[in-house]
């Protein structure tokens, strides 16, 4: 059914028409968006996993995090050890500092290693933002690779920042500011590229990609209880108002939102079907029936190769 | 309407397996794999085989978000860990140490040369010139090693080669000074510029050849030329050989972006990376021993002899560790593994 005769089926002007079309493309639009951060991992198994590559924010995010876990443990080791020596009737600071200066060395040169070559492949700030690395080819991750994508940051972040400094040095700020932007091509490298990928992924062969850790829960259908489904007993009519978009963001709605605003879809529910309000009937109770009724009438027709993608289809 | 959904029934049938998965992937994430007994390792594939197959089927059949989204996740912990690599980090480093270090210096022979002949040969020009006109010294813009120019006195150069009592808790704050300078700085520029096709590399070792070669012809013009390669040989061996070598690590990588030969840039800038990355991982390694010699051996060693000696000794030392033929000495399941 196109989305023309459904609407001239449900009685819409041809203006209203012409703004449903547009919403679709829109969402549409947004789809594709989604699916350029996709990519599929054929296992040798033969099944397509989705992978969803990192995006640039994402991972300067995880970046400036583990920076700032990096130089506050140093700082605190610092701290500690002064204090401690100092205590003790040693020249603490001097002392102190000198120990934390190898501290620092090893942090520096090592941090980015050690957790990325660790069993769950990220740093702490990655693990925070949902990220991992991988190797592109879908291999395991090899120890040179990880020498290879942390080593090259020296030209990612390094480059840049010793230009910056010295712009106001005593190199000519002009030749300093041209070092500066070819500096920011290496640094910004993630932009220009689909895979997001920074010089260091490119070296060594890896990419960044999300680590999902989604939760199972209860399935909403399965807690709607046989005399609920007599109760709510709605027409074929009434099920083929929706689609599988429609079902999906009433399966958020049902698992996140709070209270108001499943009443508020409920209400816009029923006046869209045309169901009248028993006494007594509760807002979740009606969303549930209708869930679970909608999904096993969407499974029932997709299983016939009939996938009805949203309201329009 | 007296059945439940098809894909709940499903879901069902194959939840139990599921969470199975999930918290041996988790102990396996958590503590390592010494975690996993032996039914877990026999349970395992079959576990993961299984997870593959029901993401399979459910996003055939079944129009509940969670459920695809949580068997997405799983699956693709589950394929990394089944696919990845197993060994621990102290495996990986014992491979890099007796392995894969001195493997990749001794293929990037060519590329060692060439960055050999960068810096010591700009060097060495630059102390030719130096010597015969001593303003040459300022047209390399070497004042930036401070006030060891020709313009101080001879008592002074002098000065600057020896120490004398140094306090030990200065011995440790000069050693920490020398992991951060300057030359452990370039090193791994040199190595990471070789992406921008090996010119930078080439260049940055140049200009520090000459600074090199311009410092110590002020010191022979003065009749001090012995003193001063001793006290920048003691730990100059091992440091310049880093700079040598990660400059060398960076022309591995320029060339193979320049010159791609069959393989595609990205493929060949891969291959290369890996093995570049590994010279340079090394040259960490060297400089934090350059920092020791330098911190701690060259202000408490003052004697042109000895100095000489250690110099030696670390440059035998590396050249028998990077060159001289062995088996890797691995046994054959870490082989397997690395």
């Amino acid at each position: 059914m196109t989305s023309e005769t459904a609407a001239s089926a449900n009685g819409l002007t041809s203006d209203q028409t012409r703004q449903a079309a547009i919403r679709r493309r829109q969402r549409r639009a947004l789809e594709n968006e989604k699916a350029k951060y996709r990519r599929d991992l054929v296992t040798p198994e033969g099944a397509a996993l989705q992978l969803k590559i990192a995006t640039f924010m994402e991972r300067a995010g995880a970046f400036v995090l583990d920076f700032i876990f990096q130089w506050t443990i140093v700082l605190v080791v610092f701290l500690a050890i002064a204090l401690i020596t100092e205590e003790l009737g040693y020249n603490g600071w001097a002392i102190g500092g000198a120990i934390v200066a190898v501290f620092a060395f090893l942090i520096r040169n090592f941090w980015f290693i050690y957790f990325e070559m660790g069993r769950k492949a990220a740093t702490p700030g990655k693990r925070i933002v949902g990220l991992r690395v991988a190797a592109r080819d879908g291999g395991a991750l090899k120890a040179n690779a990880v020498f290879a994508r942390n080593f090259m940051r020296e030209i990612e972040v390094g480059l840049p920042l010793q230009f910056l400094f010295t712009i106001n040095g005593d190199v000519s700020g002009l030749i300093s500011l041209f070092g500066f932007l070819w500096a920011g091509i290496f640094m910004f490298f993630p932009l220009f590229n689909k895979d997001k990928l920074r010089v260091g992924d490119l070296v060594a062969g890896t990419w960044v990609i999300h680590a999902p850790k989604d939760q199972l829960k209860a399935d909403i259908a399965s807690v709607v209880s046989q005399a609920r489904l007599e109760e709510f007993a709605f027409t074929p009519q009434q099920l083929d108002a929706y689609g599988i978009h429609e079902l999906h963001v009433l399966e958020d709605v049902l698992r996140t939102s709070p209270k108001d605003v499943r009443s508020d879809v409920a209400q816009r529910i029923r006046d869209k079907i045309d169901w009248t309000r028993q006494p007594n009937e509760g807002d979740l109770a009606f969303l549930e029936a209708y869930y679970a009724q909608l999904r096993r009438r969407l499974e029932q027709r997709m299983l016939f190769g009939d996938m009805k993608v949203d309201k329009y289809d | 309407m007296t059945d439940l959904l098809k894909s709940y029934r499903f879901r069902e049938e194959r939840e139990a397996d599921w969470k199975a998965l999930e918290a041996l992937l988790k102990r396996a994430e958590n503590v390592g794999v010494r975690a996993l007994s032996d039914d877990d390792m026999m349970a395992l594939p079959r576990l993961y085989r299984q997870a593959i197959s029901s993401l399979s089927v459910a996003r055939a059949i079944s129009l509940d978000q969670n459920v695809v989204a949580y068997l997405e996740g799983l699956c693709s912990r589950a394929y990394f860990f089944v696919y990845g690599t197993r060994s621990t980090f102290l495996e990986r480093i014992t491979i890099f140490f007796r392995r894969d270090w001195p493997n990749a210096v001794r293929s990037a022979g060519w590329s060692t040369l060439l960055s050999f002949a960068c810096l010591f040969g700009t060097g060495f020009l630059a102390f030719t010139l130096c010597m015969m006109d001593m303003d040459w010294f300022w047209a390399f813009n070497a004042e930036i090693i401070g006030d060891r120019n020709p313009n101080a006195t001879t008592e002074y150069l002098r000065s600057t080669l020896y120490e004398d009592d140094v306090p030990p808790e200065e011995l440790l704050g000069s050693f920490a000074a020398q992991l951060f300078s300057h030359n452990s700085q370039i090193a791994l520029f040199a190595f990471a510029l070789g992406f921008a096709f090996g010119l930078p590399t080439a260049l940055l070792l140049m200009y520090n050849g000459a600074i090199l070669g311009a410092f110590v012809a002020v010191f022979a013009d003065r009749g001090l030329g012995y003193e001063a390669v001793g006290w920048l040989m003691i730990h100059g061996v091992t440091e310049l050989g880093a700079i040598v070598l990660a400059g060398a690590a960076g022309f591995v990588i320029g060339r193979a972006v320049t010159f791609p030969g069959k393989l595609s840039r990205m493929a060949s800038a891969k291959e290369a990376g890996q093995r570049a990355a590994v010279m340079a991982a090394g040259c960490v390694v060297m400089l934090f021993f350059a920092a020791l010699l330098e911190g701690f051996g060259r202000q408490m060693i003052n004697t042109d002899e000895i100095r000489y000696a250690i110099a030696g000794t670390t440059l035998v030392v590396w050249l028998a560790y990077f060159y001289i033929p062995r088996r890797s000495g691995l046994d054959s399941e870490l082989e397997a593994r690395a």
